[in-house]
């Protein structure tokens, strides 16, 4: 049954993927992200990551593939490219080579975690089902995301009002009139 | 063991499975059911706030008039525009009817909750299980998750039609829809905080009688927050920009036709009994029965049912709210744009906030046995700190977008 599950939401995992990468048409692939996000959640529930699973779903699916669709939409940069004409001359080059670290860099830490991993009743997330508290879960996320790892935690939070500020301040596009008596505020 | 339902728990034999089977297709039926007499309710009520007669043909009072309506949409040309993305925009009504019914799975729909019971019910053969199709451990999660793919449906049905109004109308809605999920769940976060649980059965036992319902922290300002929040999420009244039809035809659904129209438009009257549920769950006891005790007068609100009782509270506070949810419509004209936009983000969403914060500090108070006074003082001005510079901010961006020459 676990099997079964597995490659079922491992094949979604994977046609996702390759979607993303093949479909030459942006909502097209945006679309197979989705099911891409929707095997990873399926694979969360069946390590008895209900939680996980839910933001999941809620904050992946639910709004940042959403905003994705968003914009390209609002921009109209809903039509396919023309993949020959190369804005920075670089970046293809480039990108083979952080892809290739990025999943070396992947495959390093799953075979080095390999040990650590807890297995067994009572440990990790199989906590819920050997205390039968279906809200375990939840707890053992909040105590190590705002009590074992909060400064990071904080950090991350900073990080990412700074990032929005910072967009804000990019896009507004300065202008003579008000910048020579802005400063009078 | 953990479980969707208890039946599910230890060996599984063929009448566990026939159990589970009959209540998926009695929860179908009556959605679809209830669905069609909610198109009805809407009606009548609103001809009647209008000074109008209202459906009264097919059937006793009109009651048949939907399945009329219905079938005629069945035999009607299903169309597909030349210029549409022919998969999206077939797979978009799904999107949007499948998630509008399952939300009906987490519901609580009866059971006995009252005193130490928790809504557990004994069927013949000592089967246990609940009137609600499901118990996941996420439990109310499940209506964000499940609200967050709904968006889909009118989006993709906008944008598939490869024609400009319903594209306009999927993108106000998509908008609309995410800013609007924030104040809805937030909302939501005091609730779950008092009740201690995700799982709706679970805070549905949490508000025992009428004193238990927390009236004062959940029954005021989070409860009227998710009230507006849930209406917008539903493009329902005065929130129906989506649809706005002096502006953009039909909104996001004018190209489609036929059977698709139709799974669209029961979509949304069945999300509407959805969230009414969702509401009466959350806030208002669910199946609770609505018991008195003031003075003399006392009155544990058995309605002499036996175990329809929770069924029938149930179904009688659902009923106000879906009576709200027309009021609503017959009375309050559409927002502008600029008006959603700065209802959500900048009122709805900090004051939930600022509430749910309260809530936590009185809650930390109670358990490290400070001065109550003294955490709601503090945090009372905190939070007017927080909203005087949250005006401040607000008020210097209007002055910069007046110096650039905009025009709102």
């Amino acid at each position: 049954m676990e099997l079964f599950v597995f490659i079922c939401a491992a094949a979604m995992v994977l046609v996702g993927a390759i979607g993303v990468v093949v479909r030459s048409h942006p909502v097209h692939a945006a679309l197979s992200l989705v099911l891409t996000l929707f095997g990873v959640a399926v694979l969360f529930v069946a390590k008895e990551a209900h939680f996980l699973a839910a933001v999941q779903v809620i904050v992946y699916s639910g709004a940042i593939v959403v905003l994705f669709l968003f914009v390209i939409m609002l921009l109209g940069v809903d039509n396919v490219e023309d993949l020959r004409i190369e804005p920075i001359t670089v970046q293809r080059p480039l990108a083979t080579v952080v892809g290739i670290g990025t999943l070396a860099l992947l495959v390093t830490a799953v075979v080095q975690a390999q040990d650590s991993v807890r297995t067994g009743s009572g440990t990790g997330i199989d906590e819920a089902i050997a205390t039968g508290d279906p809200d375990s879960n939840v707890r053992q996320i909040a105590r190590d995301l705002f009590g074992d790892h909060v400064f990071a935690f904080e950090l991350v939070s900073v990080l990412l009002i700074v990032a929005v500020v910072g967009t804000v301040l990019l896009s507004r596009r300065p202008d003579k009139s008000l910048t020579s008596d802005g400063g009078r505020r | 063991m953990l479980a969707l339902d208890p039946l599910l728990i230890g060996d599984l034999d063929l009448g566990d499975l026939l159990v589970v089977l009959v209540k998926v297709v009695v929860v179908f039926v009556v959605g679809l059911v209830s669905t069609m007499l909610m198109v009805w309710f809407e009606r009548k009520v609103i001809s009647g706030m209008q000074n109008r007669v209202g459906p009264n043909k097919a059937g006793p009072f009109g009651l048949l008039q939907t399945l009329a309506d219905g079938i005629k949409l069945f035999f009607k040309e299903d169309l597909i525009p030349d210029k549409s993305d022919r998969f999206v925009f077939k797979l978009a009504p799904y999107l949007s009817f499948v998630p509008a019914f399952l939300v009906w799975a987490i519901i609580p729909l009866g059971g006995d909750f009252t005193g130490d019971k928790t809504g557990l019910v004994t069927l013949p053969g000592d089967r246990v299980t609940r009137i609600q199709l499901a118990d996941p451990q996420v439990g109310v999660l499940l209506l964000l998750a499940l609200s967050g793919i709904a968006v889909y449906g009118i989006m993709l049905a906008g944008w598939a039609s490869g024609s400009k109004y319903p594209l306009l109308g999927s993108v106000r809605a998509s908008a609309q829809m995410v800013s609007y999920e924030a104040a809805l769940g937030t909302s939501l976060a005091a609730v779950l905080l008092l009740a201690g649980t995700l799982s709706t059965s679970g805070i549905v036992a949490s508000q025992e009688g009428f004193t238990n319902w927390h009236l004062v922290s959940t029954g005021v300002l989070p409860f009227v927050i998710f009230l507006i929040a849930a209406t917008a999420e539903l493009n329902r009244p005065p929130f129906d920009l989506v649809e706005a039809e002096q502006e953009l035809v039909g909104g996001f659904n004018t190209e489609y036709s036929s059977i698709r129209f139709a799974l669209f438009f029961l979509a949304e009257f069945m999300n509407t009994i959805t969230m009414s549920a969702i509401i009466v769950t959350l806030f208002f006891g669910g199946p609770q029965p609505l018991s008195i005790d003031i003075g003399g007068l006392q009155w544990d609100g058995d309605l002499y049912l036996g175990p329809l009782n929770g069924t029938v509270w149930f179904l009688l506070k659902v009923l106000v709210f879906l009576y709200v949810y027309v009021w609503f419509r017959a009375t309050l004209p559409r927002l502008r744009y600029d008006q959603l936009m700065d209802l959500g983000w900048k009122l709805l969403i900090p004051i939930s906030l600022g509430w749910f914060m309260l809530l936590a500090a009185f809650r930390l108070a109670q358990q490290e046995g400070w001065n109550r006074v003294l955490v709601g003082g503090i945090g009372l001005v905190s939070i007017a700190a927080g909203a005087a510079l949250l005006a401040a901010a607000m008020k210097v961006s209007a002055r910069n977008r007046e110096r650039e020459g905009a025009m709102f």
